[in-house]
């Protein structure tokens, strides 16, 4: 187990190196943020000291090195536009972002489950097969689209709900070793204001993945429907009900909730959309934001964060399936 | 497509499964589901619709000198200036929405299937170059697309058209990176297990070159499978394509995709003009949906598990 884990880890570290030379190259191949960032009246002196002042000068694997060294503290640079460090820019927004990202994971599972379960009971009914065609018009569906004609509707016909921003937040102090900024972490989903604002870019967000949680529900109750301790539950003469909740829900639970859990990170990475259509202040809507001016740290900074969110979630998954699953462990072995 | 099944069968080699079924019995048990029919009709007239806009338009909607800027922001169903309807409304510039809608999806249609085509040859070619060829080449090439397919495919867009910029070929070369590991991988699986069989052994022993074992033995084997991949592919190519574009980072809005015109209407959605973001969704999502329900139905006629 241990030689296992080390080498995982070994794995891991190369791909994180491997991703910041990628990115650092892919960005620094993208257009001269001299050209956007000093004013063309400015002089060729003055041009001279913001390009050596930016550490632009230096040639492509020497910024690299400073960058790496720089990241290695904790330093991903400073945003050109906002001129505050980019990692600090980013972990305020990051509140933002997982509140919502895991306000649609949710409901996702709120209303995927019990219309899976349904589906998968009566794979016959009328209703049934509505819903399946639901889940294929959920993976189908252009989630900026809908995004856009949730706000036409609940917020431009019917005024219900705001239709941008964040609303209210609720400050919180987060973990303070972890907060580079001393302010507390803001939070929309404890105020009544709050919640209202994150209402439609949640459900936005959730719907790509309550088809996903009705279909894999469906799939594992029709399979653990015909195992036989779900038979011999049915023989001892338990009820109906105590059968799916106790004896199927119970089992179908473990499956469907770790691949949500794998789906986090995908649904983090798609908020990118969800909060340009909402103008949710978060990581997603800065590094569009960011892209459209060139701010070259914020991207960096951002795919770095993103690119280790991954790797970790990655790992962690491996490595608890290795601890339960011996099977898994072999075959990397052997390979 | 025919040709390419009608490929699949021609070494006649002695297959357990039925993947060698002719033309005409596929075309048939594909016909069963009513539904897919109904998608294949739909994405048909849409093809059709997006290659002969030109002529087919009211309006150029890229000339400007039809547009006149009177007839701006016009609910669907009024006359404009021109003498003609306006059926799905006019946008901010005057443009004719339909107009628009049938040239964005010659946009969305060109960028989506082009990207899953080129991404289809470079995916296939790897994937039964890994097969193939095993060992380190197998690894090197499997690691990528593991690593890849680790990353959520906006995630890998987003970096892509950070670091290359707008612009239609940008787009399609974001999308092909996106997509050639599934390819590769399809094909691979498949590949691993044509390649024991007896007809590579004869085609080794014949001393054939390697390029024609993979490509006219090995690939016609592996085709059923990829046809399914292709077919989702290029859905999710479209829809990728619309939203990245919606992002403002895809096509230009001098070639507005139906992503973009999506994205020019969202500031007129606060003040309840639907219209100009609504029929590009709809488009869109029609597209989307036909091409999916085609591919649902040829993943069940082509799987040789799900036969009867």
């Amino acid at each position: 187990m241990t030689v296992y884990l080390v080498r995982r880890l070994v794995q891991a570290l190369f791909v994180v190196l491997a991703m910041s030379v990628i990115v650092f190259i892919g960005v620094f191949a993208i257009g001269d943020p001299v050209e956007i960032l000093i004013s063309p009246d400015a002089d060729q002196i003055e041009r001279e000291r913001a390009v050596r002042a930016l550490g632009l000068d230096l040639p492509l694997w020497h910024q690299y090195l400073v960058f790496l060294g720089n990241a290695l503290q904790g330093d991903l640079g400073r945003s050109f536009v906002f001129n505050e460090p980019a990692l600090k820019l980013i972990l305020q927004r990051m509140p933002a972002t997982m509140e919502l990202a895991f306000g649609a994971m949710f409901i996702a599972l709120l209303v995927g489950l019990p219309l899976g379960l349904y589906a998968g009971l009566r794979p016959n009914s009328p209703a049934s097969k509505t819903i399946m065609a639901g889940s294929i018009l959920g993976f189908s569906l252009p989630t900026f689209w809908v995004g856009l004609m949730l706000i036409m509707v609940f917020a431009v016909q019917l005024g219900w709900l705001p239709s941008t921003g964040r609303g209210e937040t609720c400050s919180v102090l987060g973990f303070v070793g972890l907060q580079p900024c001393n302010v507390g972490l803001q939070w929309s989903w404890l105020t009544g204001d709050g919640i209202a604002h994150m209402m439609m870019p949640a459900i936005n967000l959730a719907l790509f993945k309550i088809s996903l949680v009705i279909r894999l529900t469906r799939a594992g109750v029709r399979e653990t429907m015909l195992m036989d301790y779900v038979k011999f539950a049915r023989a001892k003469g338990l009820s109906p009900a105590r059968v799916t909740f106790v004896h199927v829900f119970k089992n179908i639970l473990i499956p469907v909730v770790t691949v949500v859990g794998l789906e986090l990170g995908s649904t983090i990475a798609f908020s990118v959309v969800t909060e340009s259509v909402f103008a949710w202040p978060g990581m997603g809507k800065l590094i569009i934001d960011s892209i459209n001016v060139l701010d070259r740290p914020v991207i960096v900074a951002y795919l770095m964060i993103i690119v280790l969110m991954f790797i970790a979630i990655n790992l962690i998954v491996d490595l608890t399936y290795s601890m339960l699953d011996p099977r898994v462990r072999l075959e990397t072995k052997g390979a | 497509m025919s040709q390419a099944v009608m490929n699949g069968a021609a070494p006649a080699a002695p297959r357990k499964d039925k993947v060698e079924t002719p033309f005409r019995r596929f075309v048939s048990e594909f016909a069963e589901s009513k539904v897919a029919m109904g998608g294949l009709i739909v994405f048909t007239i849409i093809a059709l619709v997006a290659i002969f806009a030109s002529w087919i338009a009211p309006q150029n909607p890229y000339d400007l000198a039809q547009l006149d800027i009177m007839d701006g922001r016009m609910e669907p169903g009024t006359v404009g200036g021109a003498g003609f309807t306006f059926w799905l409304g006019t946008d901010d510039q005057g443009r004719d929405m339909l107009s628009g809608i049938m040239y964005g999806l010659r946009i969305s249609l060109i960028v989506g299937a082009g990207s899953a085509l080129i991404a289809c040859v470079v995916g296939a070619t790897l994937g039964l170059l890994a097969a193939y060829a095993g060992k380190k080449t197998d690894t090197v090439i499997m690691r990528l697309v593991d690593l890849q397919l680790s990353f959520p495919s906006i995630l890998v867009a987003l970096m892509i058209l950070a670091f290359l910029g707008k612009g239609i070929m940008n787009v399609v070369i974001a999308l092909v990176i996106v997509e050639w590991a599934y390819y590769a991988r399809t094909v691979r699986g498949t590949a691993l297990v044509e390649r024991r069989r007896e007809y590579i052994e004869a085609a080794q022993c014949l001393a054939l070159p390697t390029h024609r074992i993979l490509f006219r033995h090995l690939l016609p084997n592996c085709l059923p499978p990829l046809i399914v991949v292709a077919t989702m592919q290029v859905a999710r190519a479209i829809a990728l394509e619309a939203t990245l574009s919606f992002l403002g980072l895809g096509v230009p809005i001098t070639e507005p995709s139906l992503g973009l015109l999506i994205a020019n209407g969202y500031e007129y959605m606060l003040s309840g003009k639907y219209w100009i973001s609504f029929y590009p969704g709809i488009a869109l999502l029609v597209t989307i949906v036909s091409i999916n329900l085609v591919g649902d139905q040829l993943r069940d006629v082509l799987n040789p598990r799900l036969k009867k």
